[in-house]
């Protein structure tokens, strides 16, 4: 028996950055640093440990879509441990929205090869949260989402999900797609071995013809969506800051009443 | 005019305030018509109708119990269906985001997630969405097929309107996939008592600087004292103090309350991202330079084991 594991990524700005828009209102990539998005880091990791858990032979590859530096995000996840990465990189991507990117990774996923996606749960910059549901209804396979706890065995999936009402126990037949929260467990950091070591593991480039995709099918001019505009919020006025020296907790409830909230 | 379809977020017909939001926000483009599914349906019918549901489409099944997302992505299609609704409004929880790109994938329309207000346009819903940590906001809209639209909690005040309210059965198919992702066991949250963290008018957030889950209890009282929820930064959360439901951040819960009160908590990106659009913000933090007092309305730089307590008192006696 093989376990193929498609473990979804992306490059997203540094959250620390200053972040802002483009001209054309998508997200400006130039002006902030990328990263790895570290809600997906712990997908890596879950694939990981799944494989280590694993009797099987298993198979991870990573899975982005994104301009020329996301294959940065690769490395990463290839330095962790992941087998082999696949990098879609086209220009016409440009301004894809979240229905348009689950379209590519669909695509993607699918000529890969796979029995399991794991995405996290959302991406750091986006937070959306819905491309592995949306995953799960292209590929037309269970989704089993927003887990604390994942385990694979004899092709069967299980997990815990953690909502706000009830926490429920999960469970479905692979293939299947998976999405892991950030408490599904630390990701580990990649050791100087596995810096080495993906520095020589494969990476492919597909672009849409690769995939079968026209160009308007995806980018800004096939978006689901369109954003009309994007302003920058002014800066807060500077709020009254006191010095507590003995009659702090007084004065900020008479601050709290002043505003009505007492 | 042209009807909206509300999703119907509910405990046993008991309707949660985020979808009485909803309701009013519908109003702004059209004549809500709510959908609610599950054990309880029917006794949902009342409150919805106070606050303008002109009809309400029910269905219970026990899939909706057994199996995750997949039968209320059914049902909604059923819904669109029916209806030809000018748009779709789903609370934004973790599964209401599911179940909306899922039906937005299958109607062939896009998807807005985590509006935080909504008007009508020329050319359909125009959302307003607040992103990048709050530094931005952004007016958008669906450009193709019916609107499928999230909203976030507190994004509108809930406005009584009194409509017909007809309860109306939705008839429903279930799909190959929806018993795909079994749900083999459910654990109930036990109760706090304590209004739930997202919908809250007030919230009372502890962090590091709490320096322990038995100091927690400091936190809970000044709550407790106006009727707030608790929340907790990651760093409280990762040491185990509190826990990981009432994270808030951008790894836990995004809140944007009336007032949020944050103590002990430096103010790291990850955190403001996730509680920056509260409309008035105070801190108290040892920390002069903390950058969480780059956001706050009122703050003070003190010791939180002084101030918290004192503060407490004060609302208990101004109360009485």
């Amino acid at each position: 028996m093989s376990l193929r594991i498609v473990v979804t990524v992306k490059y997203v700005p540094d959250a620390t950055g200053d972040r802002h828009f483009a001209d054309d209102l998508t997200v400006d990539r130039d002006d902030v640093d990328g990263l790895l998005s570290e809600l997906d880091e712990y997908a890596v990791e879950q694939a990981l440990q799944i494989s280590e858990n694993s009797d099987d032979d298993v198979e991870i590859t990573v899975l982005t879509v994104g301009p020329e530096d996301a294959k940065d995000a690769l490395r990463k996840a290839l330095s962790m441990g992941a087998d082999k990465a696949v990098h879609v990189e086209d220009d016409d991507l440009h301004g894809t929205d979240a229905i348009g990117t689950s379209l590519v990774l669909a695509k993607a996923i699918e000529k890969a090869g796979y029995d399991l996606v794991i995405s996290g749960l959302a991406s750091t910059d986006g937070t959306m949260g819905v491309v592995p549901a949306l995953l799960a209804e292209r590929l037309g396979v269970p989704q089993v989402t927003l887990l604390s706890e994942v385990s694979v065995e004899d092709g069967t999936v299980k997990g815990r999900r953690d909502g706000d009402a009830a926490s429920e126990q999960l469970e479905a037949s692979l293939p299947a797609v998976v999405s892991v929260t950030d408490q599904s467990g630390e990701a580990r950091y990649p050791s100087f071995k596995g810096i080495m070591a993906a520095k020589k593991k494969p990476v492919q480039s597909w672009d849409l013809s690769d995939l079968d995709l026209e160009a308007g099918e995806v980018g800004l001019e096939g978006a689901w969506t369109a954003v009309e505009s994007a302003t920058q919020r002014p800066a807060r006025t500077a709020g009254t800051i006191v010095k507590d020296e003995g009659e702090g907790g007084k004065q900020l409830a008479e601050f709290l009443a002043g505003q009505k909230f007492i | 005019m042209a009807e909206v379809l509300v999703y119907v977020d509910h405990v046993d017909g008991a309707v949660r305030k985020p979808t009485l939001e909803l309701l009013t926000l519908a109003r702004r483009i059209g004549e809500p018509v709510a959908v609610a599914l599950g054990a309880g349906a029917e006794s949902t019918a009342a409150a919805l109708a106070e606050h303008g549901a002109t009809r309400v489409l029910t269905h219970d099944a026990s899939e909706y119990a057994d199996y995750l997302v997949v039968p209320k992505v059914d049902a909604l299609q059923a819904a669109v269906a029916a209806v030809s609704p000018a748009a779709v409004l789903v609370p934004s929880s973790a599964e209401g985001k599911e179940i909306a790109a899922r039906l937005a994938l299958r109607i062939g329309s896009g998807i807005i997630t985590d509006a935080v207000d909504l008007e009508a346009g020329d050319e359909g819903p125009v959302a307003t969405q607040s992103v990048f940590a709050a530094s931005f906001s952004t007016k958008s809209r669906v450009s193709k097929g019916t609107p499928v639209i999230t909203v976030k909690p507190n994004s509108a005040a809930v406005e009584a309107a009194p409509a017909a309210g007809a309860v109306e059965a939705l008839a429903v198919t279930f799909s190959a996939q929806a018993t795909g992702t079994k749900i083999t066991g459910r654990t109930p949250r036990e109760s706090t008592g304590r209004p739930e963290l997202t919908e809250a008018a007030i919230v009372v957030s502890g962090g590091r600087g709490v320096n322990g889950a038995e100091n927690f209890g400091l936190i809970e009282a000044l709550a407790d004292s106006l009727g707030a929820a608790v929340g907790a930064s990651r760093a409280a959360v990762d040491a185990g103090w509190y826990p990981h439901t009432n994270q808030v951040g951008q790894t836990g819960k995004s809140v944007s309350p009336q007032l949020y009160i944050a103590n002990g908590i430096s103010g790291a990106i990850q955190h403001r991202a996730g509680m920056q659009t509260s409309k008035t913000i105070v801190a108290v933090n040892k920390d002069a330079e903390a950058p969480i007092f780059d956001l706050v309305d009122y703050g003070v730089v003190g010791d939180l084991f002084d101030v918290v307590p004192q503060l407490t008192e004060e609302i208990k006696t101004r109360k009485g």
